[in-house]
């Protein structure tokens, strides 16, 4: 079983103010050093137990490719040290060291070594690797006359031709067609649903929600949070609308569930209310029944134009369904201070059994990145039972008419 | 020790790439490997049959009529060898630049794939060579073993020299454009397309400094007159060999770290 331990990681270069310097300080090496440090990432420290699942997010420049680097052992520390235990496989640049005059086989040969993988091992991997990638009869042509796809088809299959214990994956994944996009993703559940430890970079929410654990959050080079994947996809949200200086705060909930409130503060959310069939405020309604979603926005400040945006997520943060008056073409113009506007959404709940939540956003357009008053995750939490109809799966409710014909 | 092991490990990347750049250079050619062996007997038959046939070129003291054609390729191929590995070593950590940033892999592999490369083609024109002094009945005999151990003082010169170079090369870039010129000076003056005796006595004893004269000379002392080496002369060159392999290790395992960060 695999596992990773990071403990008070540091990575600095060294910055030398001429050519000359190092030279000097090479040559006089009692005279102290003669260089700058520029740290790029600064204790660094967290474990990841054998099979746990941990996605690292982070803005570009945050340093999760140089933490991956460290991890994987390409570059050295400068302060603190990683442990690994157990096989690890990195996906971090998929198709290095191919050969454009060489055919896909030979360099999964080639790839394989690199991976320190014996000849007589590939050979036996060699089926496997040719069916994962389906490339058919490309596999003996020349890899120069490989799309950019199928290049990354036969790197992908190659590095994941063994369960390794570690699997670390770098945003790999977001090439190649929708296809194998999918191929590799399930591959990589199925390692992990076999025990395999992951840590996943990525920007795509859905993944890091659908395959992890735990989330880690690095800013400026260090941890800025570390935690489930919802509240830390939420806080990460927040915090690049922060960029724009608006403060973001959390909130711990009764549920346990910790509530993400950002935003400049010119409007905020009042108070939101789900209202069932017969006009009462819910907690729990029903599976397709009409429902009314209340939202009450209390202007702080003048607004020249406002928009009220909200999104229904299941219990693990995936988006049900979201839209906002903008999309719908109902945004105000010139909102005063001291208004208390209502805004009533009224749907058929066509969920499936579950809880869900309700984040709420005041935008001036159709995102909250260009002006974010107020951005509330877990505004409202509300159950959806099934009262009065067949059981039946999933978290949408898509009730057939059924024909049947029968001869 | 541990780079041993991880050395043994990846084997099979080591002989993978020595066999890849074999076939790279030669792929989507028609004639194929068959140049591999095409263009060192070039070079062989233009030493052999035109220093000898059409220059009449002779060695100072000997009237034989490939002695200076044999002379100049001791000299010259096992030269080649030397300096294939040293340039090809003081330039391999930035021609890997790509996979040393971006792959973990032992870096240790990259100096023993490069000699054996050299190595490689040594084989291939020496034995063309040894076809020759077959044919030529000018093969020296038993003495010819003795050609191992002085080669092998030869690639240590060269590897050690070529992993301190390769390694300073990533720093201080200057080192590399320096050292091609070297060592075009390097080859002169080293006795290989001249005999030392030809040579004024005052600028005898500089010549003995450089310390690839000594197994340079044995090579030709081998193969032109068939005569043991002289042992002594040897020691310079065996001494400068293991203190230079012994820094390349210690600033490659100092600055491997560093490297990638400076490439």
């Amino acid at each position: 079983m695999g596992s990773i331990v990071v403990q008070h990681l540091g990575k600095a270069y060294k910055q030398y103010p001429t050519r000359w310097s190092r030279l000097a300080e090479w040559l006089t090496p009692f005279l102290g050093p003669r260089h700058g440090l520029k740290w790029i990432l600064q204790d660094i420290s967290f474990h990841v137990a054998p099979g746990e699942a941990v996605g690292l997010i982070g803005i570009n420049g945050a340093g999760k490719s140089t933490l991956l680097k460290l991890i994987t052992g390409t570059t050295q520390p400068t302060t603190g040290g990683v442990h690994i235990e157990g096989r690890v496989a990195a996906l971090l640049e998929l198709g290095m060291g191919f050969h454009p005059d060489f055919t896909g086989r030979q360099n999964v040969y080639m790839a394989g070594q690199l991976l320190g993988m014996s000849a007589d091992e590939i050979t036996a991997l060699m089926p496997e690797i040719e069916a994962f990638a389906e490339i058919g009869d490309y596999m003996d042509q020349p890899v120069r006359v490989y799309s950019s796809g199928m290049q990354m088809r036969v790197a992908f299959s190659v590095a994941t031709a063994r369960r390794p214990d570690v699997l670390i994956v770098d945003e790999a994944l977001s090439v190649g067609d929708t296809y194998f996009q999918h191929k590799s993703f399930d591959r990589i559940r199925r390692f992990r649903n076999q025990g395999t430890t992951l840590l996943i970079v990525s920007h795509d929410k859905q993944a890091i929600q659908s395959v992890c654990d735990r989330a880690i959050l690095l800013d400026g080079g260090r941890l800025a949070r570390s935690g489930n994947p919802e509240e830390i996809m939420d806080y990460y949200n927040a915090l690049i609308a922060e960029r724009e200086n608006q403060n973001v705060q959390q909130n711990a909930l009764d549920s346990g569930k910790v509530q993400t409130i950002s935003g400049t503060g010119e409007a905020r959310v009042a108070d939101i209310a789900l209202f069932d069939e017969s006009g009462a405020r819910a907690e729990v309604v029903d599976v397709g029944s009409d429902c009314v979603l209340q939202v009450t926005v209390r202007v702080h400040a003048p607004i020249p134009r406002m928009v009220l945006g909200y999104m229904i997520k299941d219990r693990l943060g995936q988006p049900m369904y979201g839209t906002n008056t903008h999309l719908k073409e109902l945004p105000l113009q010139d909102v005063a201070p001291g208004e208390d506007i209502t805004y009533r959404f009224r749907f058929p709940m066509n969920l499936g059994p579950g809880t869900y939540s309700v984040a709420t956003a005041i935008v001036s357009t159709d995102t909250h990145l260009v002006n974010n008053y107020e951005w509330r995750d877990l505004a409202l939490v509300f159950t959806v039972m099934n009262m009065r109809r067949p059981h039946f799966e999933g978290s949408a409710w898509l009730d057939p008419q059924i024909e049947i014909a029968r001869p | 020790m541990g780079m041993m092991q991880a050395l043994w490990s990846y084997r099979g990347f080591v002989l993978g790439s020595v066999r890849r750049e074999f076939q790279a250079k030669y792929r989507n050619t028609m004639l194929g490997a068959a140049w591999a062996i095409l263009s060192p007997l070039a070079m062989i038959v233009v030493y052999t049959m035109i220093f000898s046939q059409v220059m009449k070129s002779k060695l100072p003291g000997d009237a034989s009529q490939y002695g200076y054609s044999i002379y100049l390729c001791a000299g010259i191929l096992t030269w080649g060898l030397f300096a294939e590995i040293l340039t090809r070593a003081q330039g391999m950590f930035l021609e890997n630049a790509n996979l040393l940033k971006k792959v973990s892999f032992p870096r240790i592999c990259l100096p023993v794939i490069v000699v054996l490369n050299a190595l490689n083609n040594f084989a291939i024109i020496f034995g063309l060579f040894t076809v020759f002094l077959l044919l030529s009945g000018q093969f020296p005999g038993a003495v010819f073993a003795l050609l191992v151990p002085v080669i092998g003082v030869m690639v240590l010169l060269a590897v050690g020299l070529g992993l301190v170079l390769g390694v300073l090369n990533v720093f201080f870039r200057d080192v590399g454009q320096f050292f091609m010129i070297f060592l075009q000076f390097w080859f002169w003056l080293t006795p290989i397309v001249y005999p030392t005796s030809i040579v004024p006595e005052e600028v005898r004893a500089a010549l003995a400094m450089n310390p690839l004269a000594g197994p340079v000379q044995a090579c030709q002392d081998i193969l032109v007159s068939g005569k043991t080496p002289d042992w002594g002369a040897l020691w310079p060159a065996t001494a400068l060999a293991i203190l230079l392999c012994l820094l390349g290790l210690y600033l490659f395992r100092r600055r491997a770290g560093e490297m990638v960060d400076e490439l």
